[in-house]
């Protein structure tokens, strides 16, 4: 196998979700409990990531922090797509007016960051885990809307989707039977790529204390609390920082490592 | 009314540009069961456009369509969209000129001979896969088990014709549309196919349009042919007959244009 980006990726992915299942079933130590007596422990072999600034043991937490990164960034992504994909394939194969409406406030949500426009939709549905996943999903779905609509634009002119439509296939049909599939291997790809563009986004915001609500931990949210004790205890933003880069780097060579696969066959 | 297919003063005009282009103009035609009849011209001479529009294909927003087009005594013009798609498939099979790009990247070759099985019929898992079997080896595919598991693109282009033959076939259409069916395939390959059009028609009694720019193709398969001239039936009447006596200054210039070998005459037009 010398696709080194797909095999690098999996080996990293699988890594941190084989932390992440381990984290539902086993930390060493409650990720909620503190411990005076263990206020900035360094690494020790009671605490292999050292302790935070309660005490609480870093190793459960980021296993447990990870786990609720993973979920945000993963709900985000399959809000961005599902909804991306239905309104792609829709204005890509109809055209016409439903292209230009829906195309045009597509374009209108795009202009904004997308950081920016999950921020104002918090502002207004209030900070907390399940309306920063629900902000996050609806800031994602005008890039993958544009995707997929560019893919079945192209896709909806050729000569199969044609023989499709003789062979007495419906409009539906025809678009997520026979052309959804073709548009997988760019899919894809995006997928990758806005998952660790979910990851960060959920980072940052909780950085931002409007993600993930103290006590429950998360990545961005450790990063943000370790930011007051950056000389006193380095480890302390060390580590979630780490397992940030590892996540992004696992899906994003793994987006890459798809991409290549699918260049190669078609 | 014994006739299969019947268009009837059928006009064609394209609305993309500032002055209406009309690409069909007036064209009528029967077919009856069994039939082979062909369409000649050269290239922008309105064949394909024909073609596409019995097949039901065109429904674009920027163009104008009139006339009947009576399949069975049913007008494909203007049933409902729903009603068209019953026929499509089942009663009409279409071969289009480009094999390489008529297939679906991503499926099977089973799968997507067995598509029309899928939405015309009632048939189980296993009496489809073996109609698709039976389509593939009747269209001179050798271990067509196997093929069924291959996609398009471990495929050559005969090969996808033939596929492309079978899928047309599947359901036992009644009329077959074949448009430059092997325009983009070798000679032998040619040939090939054009038995096993001949033959599909003398067994299963199947009517064949047949569009074509290469007048010896039509003149060895069809019965009746209709020439064409931008947009106009310039001339139609039994293949012998109009080839043996052309009327028209355009079909005779049409077949002088045929290239011919070894006989030091100057072919074309002048």
């Amino acid at each position: 196998m010398h696709n080194l980006n797909m095999t690098a990726g999996s080996l990293i992915t699988g890594f941190l979700l084989l932390a992440i299942i381990t984290g539902i079933f086993y930390t060493p130590y409650d990720p909620e409990a503190m411990d005076a007596s263990a206020r900035f422990a360094g690494i020790s072999l009671a605490h292999p990531m050292g302790c935070d600034n309660f005490g609480r043991d870093i190793l459960s937490r980021i296993l447990e922090g990870s786990r609720t990164t993973l979920a945000v960034a993963l709900c985000t992504v399959a809000i961005g797509t599902v909804c991306g994909v239905l309104l792609g394939a829709f204005t890509g194969y109809y055209g016409g007016w439903l292209d230009e409406i829906l195309m045009r406030i597509n374009d209108a949500l795009f202009a904004f960051p997308s950081l920016l426009l999950a921020l104002t939709l918090i502002g207004l549905l209030g900070p907390g885990r399940s309306n920063m996943t629900a902000a996050l999903g609806i800031s994602f779905i005008p890039s993958f809307a544009r995707i997929v609509r560019s893919e079945f634009l192209k896709n909806s002119k050729l000569d199969y989707v044609r023989s499709a439509r003789l062979q007495g296939a419906g409009n539906l049909r025809i678009m997520f039977v026979h052309i959804l599939p073709n548009t997988l291997p760019v899919l894809m790809s995006a997928v990758m790529i806005g998952f660790n563009n979910a990851v960060l986004a959920e980072a940052g915001m909780s950085y931002l204390g409007i993600g993930v609500q103290p006590p429950e931990p998360s990545l961005g949210r450790m990063l943000s609390e370790a930011q007051s004790y950056l000389f006193t205890a380095p480890g302390y933003a060390l580590f979630p920082g780490l397992f940030i880069i590892l996540m992004v780097l696992g899906f994003g060579l793994l987006g890459e490592g798809i991409a290549e696969k699918g260049g190669r066959h078609g | 009314m014994d006739e299969l297919l019947e268009v009837r003063g059928l006009h064609i005009e394209f609305h993309d540009h500032l002055v209406p282009e009309t690409v069909v103009h007036d064209l009528s035609l029967s077919l009856s069961q069994g039939e082979i009849l062909g369409i000649v011209g050269e290239s922008g001479s309105g064949k394909s456009m024909t073609a596409l529009a019995v097949a039901g294909l065109l429904n674009r927003h920027d163009m104008k369509k009139q006339g009947q087009i009576l399949f069975e005594g049913r007008d494909l013009l203007s049933c409902p969209r729903s009603q068209l798609r019953q026929i499509q498939g089942r009663d009409i099979g279409v071969v289009f000129q480009e094999p390489m790009t008529s297939l679906n990247p991503v499926k099977r070759i089973g799968w997507q001979v067995e598509e029309s099985l899928r939405i015309h019929t009632e048939l189980t898992k296993q009496e489809r896969y073996r109609r698709v079997v039976e389509a593939l080896q009747d269209a001179e595919l050798m271990e067509a088990e196997r093929i069924c598991r291959m996609y398009p693109h471990q495929l050559s282009g005969g090969m996808r014709q033939r596929v492309m033959i079978a899928a047309a076939f599947v359901c036992e259409p009644r009329l077959l549309i074949a448009d430059e069916p092997t325009t983009a395939l070798d000679v032998t390959v040619q040939a090939q196919i054009l038995r096993l059009l001949k033959r599909k028609n003398r067994e299963k009694k199947t009517a064949i349009l047949f569009i074509s720019h290469d007048l010896s193709l039509v003149r060895g398969l069809c019965e009746r042919v209709i020439v064409m001239h931008r947009g106009r039936a310039v001339e139609a009447g039994r293949t012998e007959e109009v080839f043996e006596h052309p009327r028209e200054a355009y079909t005779k210039a049409l077949i002088a244009a045929i290239p011919r070998c070894g006989k030091g005459q100057k072919g074309g037009r002048k």
